[in-house]
């Protein structure tokens, strides 16, 4: 880590590999929280709608 | 008067209150405390603030990135309290020390990353629908407040990379006007700011943020079909303004 970070340059896009990865962690973490099936969720489903 | 008073009964009757304690709602008092409490009675009740249920539609994993943000800031409290009362000498020297900054600094991480998830979720959820702008402005603001935060808490780390960030910090801000009240260079008013005054201030809109969820309840999803559009407006039951 004592050295300057490893850069991307593509067109007028310049960053960082360890941005980039982060941004590219983060868009995959949101992607997966939409569509990972969460817990418990199918016994709640019905019966809050009837409140 | 007193002929309109005869003339329609509905003259004579004594003057509503409005809001939610019109009619059978208890009677206002007068004072500054009174009407702090009506006005926190009628917005929050006790069973908004902790409820036992929630919509399904807040069974996702969309809906976690804004309490594991919460979870975060919690790290970054208790770990910057020990931080505080230990010294710049004991996180720099010690193996102890050297763990707490790293939970310092990777919890602000975990902050940053949940609170722009969160964002993210909000925006393409369109989250300030059914009177919620209010709760997505101060949402932003936190936002702003945890980016100076931060920055300041870069300015007090006590090494070189401080140093250097704060000697080009320098320029920046005078570049905007703001170096005739906030000087980079000065580690006292950075560290005031840093674990005093802007803590404070992300702590408290984090409460206020958190109470104005509670008080309107998760919003709906875009095309919920459950609820006709005509509904909408209270998604927890609570009060709709």
């Amino acid at each position: 880590m004592n050295q300057p970070a490893p850069y991307v340059h593509w067109g007028f896009i310049l960053i960082s590999l360890p941005n980039l990865v982060l941004i590219v962690v983060m868009l995959a973490l949101f992607v997966a929280a939409l569509i990972a099936p969460f817990p418990h969720r199918a016994a709640h489903h019905r019966a809050d709608d009837d409140d | 008067m007193t002929e309109a008073g005869a003339g329609n009964p509905e003259a004579a009757a004594p003057p509503s209150t409005g809001g939610a304690g019109s009619g059978d709602g208890p009677e206002r008092e007068a004072g500054w405390t009174g009407a702090v409490r009506d006005r926190l009675t009628s917005r929050l009740s006790i069973d908004e603030l902790l409820p036992t249920r929630q919509p399904s539609y807040v069974g996702s994993w969309v809906y976690v990135f804004g309490v594991v943000t919460i979870a975060a800031l919690v790290w970054v409290v208790v770990s910057g309290v020990v931080l505080a009362l230990m010294g710049s000498a004991w996180w720099h020297t010690s193996s102890l020390g050297h763990f707490f900054n790293s939970i310092h600094f990777w919890s602000v991480q975990m902050f940053f990353i949940f609170m722009v998830l969160h964002f993210w979720g909000q925006y393409w959820g369109a989250g300030w629908r059914d009177g919620r702008a209010k709760t997505w402005m101060v949402g932003v603001v936190i936002f702003l407040f945890s980016i100076v935060t931060a920055f300041t808490g870069y300015l007090v780390q006590q090494n070189f990379d401080s140093q250097w960030i704060a000697v080009n910090a320098k320029d920046a801000v005078n570049s905007t006007g703001l170096g005739g009240f906030f000087n980079v260079l000065n580690f006292g008013q950075m560290y005031g700011l840093h674990v005093m005054l802007l803590p404070i201030g992300v702590t408290l809109l984090v409460v206020i943020h958190v109470l104005q969820v509670r008080s309107r309840g998760v919003v709906r999803p875009i095309g919920d079909p459950y609820v006709p559009d005509a509904a909408q407006g209270s998604a927890s039951g609570g009060p709709v303004r």
